[in-house]
């Protein structure tokens, strides 16, 4: 963390396969959304590796990177981290404009608004596309990060405690929603402390002091 | 396209931006403001020190003069980019009010009038005789008399409002004007054992008033024969102090100042045996700028003085802007964190926030303008207001030959300003654009989790 050196997660080893939900459970500073960032190539690691569809991403380039994070993942924050500046529609269309050029954006940008708005009904916000996020419940706000995670079709969706600030109706809600998108075959693995949350999934995860105890 | 939706996004709902876009208006208005007026006061002199001196001066400094004016102007005249040049005889002398007593010692020109005003704006500079400045030598009431033009702060006081109460009609004041002559080896001429003078009277037939505080101050116009008598120029052989020379138009003055000192050098050097040449060493050939340099550098310096402060000016526009950015960055870490997870590259980043920069640059500096624009449109009346009611006036037209205070900005400035704004404002953006485009995704992200 920052310059002090903190041993997270100690010799951990497990995979995913596509179309699997699973849940990674663990106390308050056991490693999990370290392990989550280091899934998702927002962290690295300082020892092993980690293979995507047989590939290290430890050999991939900035723009490899930058086009993983756009394409293949799909991340879903504890704190929403919707753009303020931008409707719910805009923040949506970002994960679409982040990847690819103004010019493609002009040839596909009906393409994309179109989509954007057939997930937004989905979860339930068709009401809500011209709204900005400070207009919007917590619950909203999360499906709104659904939403955008989905906007690429991403073969993974690391989601952070997504109901971590949420109260438990509210969470439940979104946990169906989760519940869905795996049911139509996406690929999703999820960070929890809470172990009815992590019992939802298809797999639990246990980590305890970054080791895991259950695979 | 998320490069261009941010920037007008954070542009137009970001509150600080307003902060970003005053200050640079600010900077923008101060610099417009002060460097038109100040440009504005320094062409204006430099315009009037032309306009009297012509764009070319053949001169020397010695009272004594130089020969053989006659043939070089008529040298001259055939030259292709000549269209006229006429003699100027600068000397000093005693002028005594005939009707007051008073006296002074005063500069005094002696110039043809017929060669002068095709030379120079003389004739703009006359009151009685602007429509016909022919006989500015010839007073109204008495066309046979010999005429003087008198500089106009010697005869009428300038009111606070820059304008002076002429008379209606030409009062028939007469003076006593005497020279020391000198001979042609520079040495007082002497009538026996004692220094002869020469005196004549003159009447006065106009004022001038070329805007020039020291020599509408100073100077007493004498028709050129009569003042080459006078101080005894005519000895020997005629001579003149000056040649005042007009280039056709479409020529350029430097060029052609060159080609008149070869013509120069080539003409005195075919007249090594004529009886005065050795006063020919002592003739210059200048074009106005350098002539005036004494009168016009200082101003000059003052201009560039200026220049260098606004350029602190744009460097305190730099750190503020680099400040504002600070906080604005500060406060959009977590959204940066956000764009790099959904895989938006350094370069990206970077582009939203010299984007931002731009648009506060190029708004600010409209903005400014604008309000530059008015103020200088109005700033004459604004003068006049503030002397009305408060009496305050920001030079004292008693004091400074100033008509109006310059108030039409140029557009070069315009647009040399709002690109050192726009500038400015993506320097300032810079190094926090590119320490948050340089940040780790997660530790943004997980600081603003915390």
């Amino acid at each position: 963390m920052g310059q002090t050196h903190l041993e997270v997660l100690k010799g951990v080893n497990f995979g995913v396969v596509r179309g699997e939900f699973v849940a990674v459970r663990g106390a308050s500073g056991s490693g999990k959304s370290t392990l989550l960032h280091i899934l998702g190539a927002l962290d690295t690691p300082d020892k092993g590796e980690v293979f995507f569809e047989g590939q290290t991403i430890a050999d991939f380039s900035g723009r490899k990177i930058n086009e993983f994070r756009n394409k293949k993942i799909g991340f879903v924050f504890q704190f929403y981290h919707l753009l303020d500046e931008l409707t719910v529609l805009e923040n949506v269309l970002l994960a679409k404009m982040a990847g690819g050029s103004a010019a493609g954006w002009l040839a596909n940008s009906k393409s994309a608004k179109s989509f954007a708005c057939q997930l937004l009904g989905e979860l339930g916000l068709s009401q809500r596309v011209s709204h900005r996020p400070f207009e919007l419940s917590g619950g909203e706000r999360q499906r709104v990060a659904i939403a955008r995670a989905l906007m690429n079709r991403p073969d993974v969706i690391l989601a952070d405690e997504p109901t971590g600030n949420l109260d438990s109706a509210t969470g439940n809600g979104i946990l169906s929603v989760f519940e869905k998108l795996h049911s139509a075959g996406q690929t999703i693995v999820m960070v929890s402390h809470d172990e009815k949350i992590a019992a939802r999934a298809q797999r639990v995860i246990r980590l305890a002091d970054g080791k895991i105890l259950v695979a | 396209m998320y490069d261009i939706l941010l920037p007008i996004k954070f542009f137009l709902r970001r509150r600080i931006t307003i902060v970003a876009i005053l200050a640079v208006a600010l900077c923008v208005f101060t610099v417009v403001v002060v460097m038109t007026v100040m440009n504005g006061l320094v062409t204006d002199f430099a315009d009037k020190n032309h306009a009297f001196f012509s764009d070319c001066i053949v001169s020397t400094d010695s009272l004594v003069g130089f020969g053989l004016y006659e043939e070089f102007i008529a040298h001259l005249e055939e030259c292709d980019f000549v269209a006229s040049a006429a003699p100027v005889i600068s000397t000093f002398g005693l002028v005594e009010s005939e009707s007051s007593g008073k006296n002074a010692a005063l500069d005094l020109m002696g110039i043809n009038i017929a060669p002068h005003i095709r030379t120079t704006d003389f004739a703009d500079t006359l009151y009685y005789r602007k429509s016909m400045p022919a006989l500015a030598f010839k007073p109204l009431y008495d066309v046979s008399l010999p005429g003087c033009v008198v500089g106009i702060d010697l005869l009428i006081e300038r009111q606070k409002s820059g304008q002076y109460r002429q008379m209606s009609y030409l009062p028939a004041w007469s003076y006593l004007v005497t020279c020391f002559p000198l001979t042609p080896k520079g040495a007082l001429a002497k009538t026996g054992t004692a220094l002869a003078a020469n005196s004549g009277t003159f009447y006065y037939s106009d004022n001038s008033n070329s805007g020039l505080a020291k020599i509408d101050s100073a100077v007493v116009y004498l028709p050129f024969d009569s003042l080459q008598t006078l101080c005894g120029m005519d000895v020997g052989a005629k001579r003149t102090s000056a040649i005042f020379i007009k280039f056709k138009d479409g020529f350029d003055i430097d060029i052609c100042t060159d080609k008149v000192s070869r013509l120069w050098q080539d003409f005195i050097g075919q007249r090594s045996d004529f009886t005065l040449a050795g006063l020919f060493g002592t003739v210059r050939v200048e074009d106005w700028k350098t002539y005036r340099r004494q009168t016009i550098a200082p101003m000059e310096k003052e201009q560039t003085m200026l220049v260098l402060l606004f350029a602190l000016v744009g460097l305190i526009t730099v750190f503020i802007i680099f400040v504002i950015f600070y906080m604005i960055i500060s406060r959009k870490s977590r959204d940066i964190g956000v764009l790099k997870s959904l895989g938006v590259s350094k370069s990206g980043i970077v582009r939203v926030f010299l984007r931002l920069a731009f648009l506060i640059g190029i708004c600010g500096a409209a903005v400014g303008i604008l309000f530059a624009l008015v103020f200088l449109a109005n700033i004459n009346r604004l003068e006049g207001w503030l002397f009305d009611n408060f009496g305050f006036q920001m030079w004292d037209r008693e004091i400074y030959a100033i008509g109006e205070i310059p108030s039409r900005a140029k557009p070069f400035l315009l647009t040399t300003v709002a690109g050192c704004a726009v500038a400015a404002c993506l320097l300032g953006a810079l190094l926090p654009t590119l320490g948050a485009a340089g940040r780790k995704c997660i530790d943004v992200l997980r600081v603003n989790q915390l």
